[in-house]
C-alpha cells in the first residue's frame, strides 16, 4: 500500500502548478481586462472546497455519499436565509434577525450542515457499499423536494439576496471575493492534510482499508466514519456557503442529486486520493464547462465524452495522468 | 367546500390500479438494474437514458410507420442494441473496477446520451399515442372506470415478470446467470464464455427498460430527460428489495408504486382533516412527495441490506 | 426542421454574431445585447423558438449596431448567475434578455438590474419583480405570470360553475391558482397540488372523475403539461379543461396530439390574431425555420423590435433617455396593441383560444373571444416607480 501522505516529486510539480494557476490566474485576467475569469476561478475554488470536503468521507473513509448535495443546498440556504432576514429586520429565532456578515453564514453552514449529518449518517452508516450510495442519496431528495415546495424561502424560484460582507474586504466586488473563497480553500485543504496524518486520519483510513483489523484493535469504525461524515458535511456545507454568495442566490438545484454526482466527478476527474486530486478537477470541470459551453451548445455533449474518457481511460484522473501511478484512495 | 370527493370504493380500486401500474413500470426498470448489478457488479446510471431510448425509438418509428406497435419493437430492439454497445465498448471495460469509476462513466454516459438525443430529434417532446386497440377507458366494479392501456401495462408488467422467473429458473441462460451472481469465477472456469453472457445480461435489462419507455411514451412526454426520475425511483425500489434480486425488485416496485400513489391520494385527505383545503392539499403534496425516500430510509435502517437482500454485499 | 435548426444554431453560435451589412441607422448608438436562455436539457424547445424568433427580428432589421451574443443556461440558475456575470463583466452587454423560467429570472434579473444593465423579459413574469421590488430597468415584453390565469378565472366564472383546479406545489403553480381565483366567482369543487416533474397523473385523475366538478382548470407546463393531457384523454373523463395557453403552445402541441383539441386555454397572442405585424411575422417564421411560432417566439419577437425601437431613438449609455424610449414601446408589436404599466409590465388584451386542427393536419390555436381589454396586473400598485 502506498502511503496517501508522501506526494512523488511529479506530484508535487503539479500541485504548485495547479495552486499558481489559481492564485495567479484571477490576477492576470483581471489585469488583462477579463474580470469575469475571476469570477470563474471563485467557482471553481469553492467546487474544490466542496469536493475537498466530500473527499474527507470519501477519499480517506471510503465513505461513497451520493448525497453531499444536501449539505451543499443546505449550507446555501444558511447563507441566503441569514441574508434574507438581515435584509427584511424579520427576527429568525430569538430576535436575532441573521446577519450580513459571511463569517457568520459560513458558521451557520457548518453548523445546519452538522445537525443534518449526524442523523443522516448514523442512519445510512448502518449500511455500506451501494446501500450506502443509495441511502444517502435517499437523505438527499428527501431534502431537495422539502426545499422545492416550502415556500417560506422561496420553494423552486429560490432566495436571492444581496451578497454577504466581510471585514477589511469588500466582498461585492470580484478578486476581493475571490480571496475570500481561495482562503477557504486553502484552510479546507490544510484541514484534510492536517486530519489525514493525524492519528483519526490513521485510523480512519485503516478502517477503509480492513475494518476486522480496527475492530480487533478496540477501535469502534462507526464513531471513526460518523465523525467523518460530519467533518465532511461542515466542509462541504461551508462550500455552499460561499457558493450561495457568489451567485447570491440559493436554490433547490444546489441539492439536486446531479449536483451530488457532480462532486463525486469532480474527485475523480482529478484524481481519487490525493491531496488536490478534488481541487484539481474542480479547476478542470469549470475550464471545460467554460470553454465547451462557450463553443458549442452541445457542450453537455462534449463534457460527457470528456469525462468518460477520464473514466475508461485515466484510472487516477488527472494528477494520476501527470503523476503516474494510481492511488487507491 | 367539501373536500376533494368521497372515499369511496370505487376511487380506492382506482388509486390501487394506478400504484399498481406504476410499481409495474418500475419494476421494469428496476429488474433491468438490478440484473446488471447482479451479475456483474455494474451500477448503471445510464439505465434512464436506455428508458428514454425506448420511448424515442418508439415515437419516431411509430411516427414514420403509422404502427404503434412496430415503435414498440423498435423500443426494445434500440435499448437493447444500446445496451449491447455500452456494454462491449465501455463498461467491460470497468468490471472489477472501484463502484466510483462505473458511477462517473455511466454518469458520462447520462450527458452524452441526454445531449445526443436532443442533436437528433431537436428539442422539442415528440408525439407517441395509445394505439386504436387499447384506447380507451373499461368499467370497474363500484362503478368507476380505467383506462384500458393502463390495464394492458400491469398485463405486460406481470408477464415480464413471469418471463423473467422462467428464464432465470428454467433455462441455461438462467443458470449461468444466477452462477454469474453467486461467483464470478466460477462461471469463467466453467468454460461459460463471459464476455457473452454478460453482453446479453446488459442487453436484456436495457431491452427491459427500453420496454418500459416504449409503453410510457403513449402516457407521457417523450422528451430528453425523462429517464432520470425514472431512475431515481428504480434505485429506491431495487435498494429498498435488495440489490441483485428480482424477487426483492419486485415487491419494492409495487410497494413504492402503491406507497407514493396513495400518499399523494390520501395525505392531502389527512391533512384536510385540521387544515383549511388549499394549505392541506399542498401540505399533502410536500410530504407526499418525501414519503418513498422516507420509506426507504426506514427499511434500510431496520434492514441494511434491503427486504429480499443477501446479508453481505 | 433539424438541420435547419442545426445551422441556424451553429451560425448563432454562443461566440455572437454582429449583424452587420448595411449602412442604415448612421446615429444610432451601438447596442449590445446578451441573451440567456435555455438550448439544452427538457426545457430546450422554449429557449430555441424564442431564441430564434429574436435573432430573426433582428436579421430582418439589418441594423449594424445591435449585436447579440447568445448562451445556454441549461435551465440552471446558478449557471444562468454565472454567464450574467460574464456577458455584463466581460463581453459588456448594455442589456440583458432571453430567460424563459420565473426561477432563473428571480436569480438573475435583480442582480443584472442593480449592476446598471437593463433587463427585457421575453417569458417570465414572476409577482416578486411586479410589486413592491419592482425596477426601473427590469421591462417585461410578456406578461406578468398571473395573467393568463386570471383571463381563464374570469371565463371559467362567465361559463362555469364548480371548477376543479390544479397545479404543481412549487411559487408559479400556487400564483396560477391565486391568479384564478382571483377572477374566479363560482365554487371551487376542488384544489390539487401536483409534484414539480410529475409526469403521472392517474391518482390525481381519479379524484377528478369523482369529484364532481363541471370543468378542470390546470396549469402544468412543459412535459407534464403534455403526460396530463395524455392521460386525461384515455381516461374516459369527460369533463372539460381549461387552461393557461402554456400547455396548448406550439412547442407542446405536437407532442399532446388529438387529445388538445377543442380545449379552451389563455394568452396574449395566437397564430391568428388579425393585425399585420402578427401576418408578417408568422409569415417570416415559417419561411426561416419550416414551423409555426410559439408565443414564446413571439414574445421575443416583440422584445427584439422593443429594443430596435428604443436603440433608434436613444443611445443605451444615457439610461435615462434610453428607459424612456423603452417606456413608450413604439414598436409594431404582433399583439396588435402593447403598452407598459407603471410597474414595466405590460398592458395588453387577453384572448380566450381554442386548439383547432388546420387542414394540413397542424395543431394550432384560434382566437374565440377576448376575455381582457388593456389589461394590467395586481402588483402594479404596490410598485413605486416615478
Amino acid at each position: 500500500m502506498k502511503s496517501l501522505s508522501s506526494a512523488s516529486p511529479r506530484e508535487a510539480a503539479a500541485n504548485l502548478a495547479i495552486l499558481a494557476l489559481l492564485i495567479l490566474g484571477p490576477w492576470a485576467a483581471l489585469s488583462a481586462g477579463h474580470p469575469f475569469y475571476v469570477t470563474l476561478a471563485t467557482k471553481a475554488a469553492i467546487l474544490a472546497l466542496a469536493a475537498t470536503g466530500l473527499h474527507l468521507a470519501l477519499g480517506l473513509g471510503g465513505l461513497v455519499s451520493f448525497g453531499h448535495a444536501a449539505f451543499f443546498g443546505l449550507g446555501g440556504y444558511a447563507a441566503g436565509i441569514l441574508a434574507a432576514h438581515a435584509g427584511s429586520g424579520e427576527a429568525l429565532i430569538l430576535g436575532w434577525a441573521g446577519s450580513r456578515e459571511i463569517l457568520t453564514m459560513i458558521l451557520a453552514a457548518m453548523g445546519l450542515a452538522l445537525l443534518a449529518a449526524l442523523p443522516i449518517g448514523a442512519i445510512s452508516l448502518r449500511t455500506s457499499g451501494v446501500y450506502f450510495l443509495m441511502i444517502t442519496l435517499a437523505f438527499a431528495q428527501m431534502i431537495y423536494y422539502f426545499a422545492l415546495s416550502w415556500p417560506a424561502y422561496g420553494g423552486d424560484d429560490g432566495l436571492s439576496f444581496r451578497r454577504g460582507i466581510f471585514p477589511g474586504l469588500n466582498s461585492a466586488r470580484p478578486l476581493p471575493y475571490f480571496w475570500i473563497c481561495l482562503g477557504a480553500l486553502l484552510i479546507g485543504l490544510a484541514l484534510f492534510q492536517i486530519l489525514r496524518a493525524s492519528r483519526f486520519g490513521t485510523a480512519l483510513e485503516a478502517t477503509r482499508q480492513n475494518p476486522q483489523r480496527v475492530e480487533a484493535l478496540g477501535i469502534e469504525p462507526f464513531g471513526l466514519r460518523l465523525t467523518a461524515f460530519a467533518l465532511s458535511a461542515m466542509m462541504v456545507g461551508a462550500a455552499g456557503a460561499l457558493f450561495a454568495n457568489l451567485n447570491r442566490f440559493a436554490s433547490p438545484s444546489m441539492l439536486s442529486w446531479q449536483m451530488s454526482g457532480e462532486l463525486i466527478v469532480l474527485i475523480l476527474l482529478g484524481g481519487r486520493g490525493r491531496l488536490l486530486g478534488p481541487t484539481a478537477g474542480a479547476v478542470l470541470f469549470v475550464a471545460m464547462e467554460h470553454v465547451l459551453g462557450g463553443w458549442t451548445e452541445r457542450w453537455q455533449f462534449f463534457l460527457g465524452l470528456a469525462v468518460l474518457g477520464v473514466a475508461v481511460f485515466a484510472r487516477g484522473g488527472l494528477l494520476g495522468l501527470i503523476a503516474g501511478g494510481r492511488r487507491d484512495g | 367546500m367539501s373536500g376533494i370527493s368521497p372515499l369511496s370504493f370505487a376511487l380506492l380500486l382506482e388509486q390501487l390500479l394506478n400504484g399498481l401500474q406504476l410499481g409495474v413500470m418500475l419494476f421494469l426498470m428496476a429488474a433491468g438494474l438490478t440484473l446488471i448489478f447482479g451479475v456483474m457488479g455494474v451500477i448503471n446510471l445510464a439505465h434512464g437514458s436506455l428508458y428514454m431510448i425506448g420511448a424515442f425509438a418508439c415515437a419516431a418509428v411509430a411516427a414514420a410507420t403509422g404502427s404503434y406497435w412496430l415503435g414498440l419493437g423498435a423500443a426494445l430492439a434500440a435499448a437493447a442494441a444500446a445496451g449491447a454497445l455500452i456494454e462491449a465498448t465501455i463498461l467491460r471495460r470497468l468490471y472489477g473496477r472501484d463502484h466510483l469509476e462505473q458511477v462517473l462513466a455511466t454518469f458520462a454516459l447520462i450527458l452524452i446520451i441526454s445531449e445526443g438525443t436532443r442533436w437528433i430529434f431537436g428539442g422539442f417532446p415528440l408525439f407517441l399515442d395509445v394505439p386504436p386497440l387499447l384506447q380507451g377507458a373499461a368499467p370497474l366494479p363500484g362503478g368507476g372506470a380505467y383506462p384500458v392501456y393502463r390495464l394492458a401495462i400491469i398485463g405486460v408488467g406481470a408477464a415480464a415478470a413471469l418471463g423473467l422467473h422462467l428464464l432465470i429458473s428454467r433455462t441455461r441462460l438462467g443458470m449461468r446467470i444466477r452462477a454469474g451472481e453467486s461467483d464470478r469465477e466460477m462461471i469463467g472456469a466453467l468454460g461459460v464464455e463471459i464476455g457473452r453472457l454478460y453482453t446479453l445480461v446488459f442487453a436484456l435489462g436495457a431491452a427491459l427498460a427500453g420496454l418500459a419507455g416504449g409503453m410510457i411514451g403513449a402516457l407521457q412526454s417523450v422528451q430528453v430527460g425523462m429517464g432520470e426520475p425514472m431512475l431515481i425511483l428504480a434505485f429506491v425500489v431495487i435498494v429498498i428489495g435488495g440489490i441483485g434480486s428480482i424477487w426483492g425488485a419486485l415487491v419494492g416496485a409495487v410497494l413504492v408504486g402503491v406507497v407514493d400513489t396513495m400518499g399523494r391520494f390520501l395525505l392531502p385527505k389527512a391533512f384536510a382533516l385540521a387544515w383549511p383545503p388549499s394549505e392541506a392539499s399542498a401540505m399533502g403534496a410536500a410530504v407526499a412527495s418525501l414519503l418513498i425516500y422516507l420509506l426507504m430510509a426506514v427499511i434500510l435502517a431496520l434492514r441494511p441490506q434491503g427486504l429480499f437482500g443477501a446479508a453481505s454485499r | 426542421m433539424n438541420s435547419r435548426f442545426a445551422s441556424s444554431a451553429a451560425a448563432l453560435g454562443a461566440f455572437g454574431l454582429a449583424l452587420a451589412t448595411s449602412p442604415a441607422a448612421l446615429q444610432a448608438a451601438p447596442l449590445k445585447v446578451g441573451m440567456i436562455t435555455t438550448l439544452s436539457g427538457a426545457g430546450a424547445g422554449l429557449g430555441v423558438d424564442a431564441r430564434d424568433a429574436f435573432a430573426l427580428a433582428l436579421k430582418r432589421a439589418d441594423n449594424p449596431e445591435v449585436t447579440l451574443i447568445v448562451e445556454d443556461d441549461a435551465q440552471k440558475p446558478e449557471l444562468a448567475v454565472q454567464i450574467a456575470d460574464k456577458m455584463i463583466q466581460s463581453d459588456g452587454v448594455d442589456v440583458l434578455t432571453g430567460i424563459i423560467w420565473s426561477n432563473l429570472a428571480m436569480a438573475v434579473a435583480p442582480n443584472a438590474v442593480d449592476q446598471g444593465i437593463f433587463y427585457l423579459s421575453v417569458n417570465a413574469g414572476p409577482s416578486a419583480l411586479a410589486g413592491a421590488n419592482c425596477h426601473e430597468n427590469y421591462f417585461n415584453v410578456a406578461y406578468q405570470n398571473d395573467n393568463f390565469h386570471e383571463a381563464m378565472g374570469q371565463y371559467a366564472a362567465r361559463t362555469y360553475a364548480n371548477t376543479l383546479i390544479m397545479a404543481p406545489n412549487y411559487p408559479a403553480g400556487l400564483d396560477a391558482l391565486t391568479g384564478f381565483k382571483r377572477y374566479y366567482t363560482g365554487e371551487l369543487a376542488g384544489e390539487i397540488h401536483t409534484q414539480v416533474g410529475q409526469s403521472d397523473y392517474a391518482a390525481e385523475i381519479a379524484q377528478i372523475r369523482a369529484s364532481g366538478a363541471d370543468s378542470v382548470f390546470f396549469f402544468l407546463p412543459g412535459g407534464m403539461g403534455i403526460a396530463f393531457l395524455k392521460q386525461y384523454a384515455q381516461s374516459g373523463v369527460e369533463i372539460p379543461l381549461i387552461g393557461p395557453g402554456f400547455s396548448f403552445s406550439q412547442d407542446v402541441l405536437p407532442a399532446v396530439g388529438d387529445a388538445a383539441l377543442g380545449v379552451r386555454n389563455s394568452a396574449s397572442w395566437a397564430p391568428d390574431l388579425d393585425n399585420e405585424a402578427s401576418r408578417a411575422f408568422v409569415e417570416a417564421f415559417k419561411a426561416e425555420y419550416g414551423r409555426l411560432p410559439s408565443i414564446y417566439a413571439a414574445q421575443a419577437w416583440d422584445t427584439a423590435n422593443l429594443l430596435l425601437s428604443a436603440q433608434a431613438k436613444a443611445d443605451v449609455k444615457d439610461p435615462e433617455a434610453f428607459r424612456a424610449a423603452l417606456k413608450e414601446a413604439d414598436f409594431a408589436s404582433v399583439r396588435g396593441k402593447f403598452g407598459f404599466n407603471t410597474n414595466n409590465h405590460p398592458i395588453q388584451d387577453i384572448y380566450v383560444r381554442e386548439v383547432v386542427k388546420l387542414d394540413d393536419g397542424t395543431l394550432t390555436n384560434r382566437i374565440v373571444e377576448t376575455a381582457f381589454t388593456d389589461h394590467g396586473d395586481a402588483y402594479a400598485e404596490a410598485c413605486k416607480l416615478p
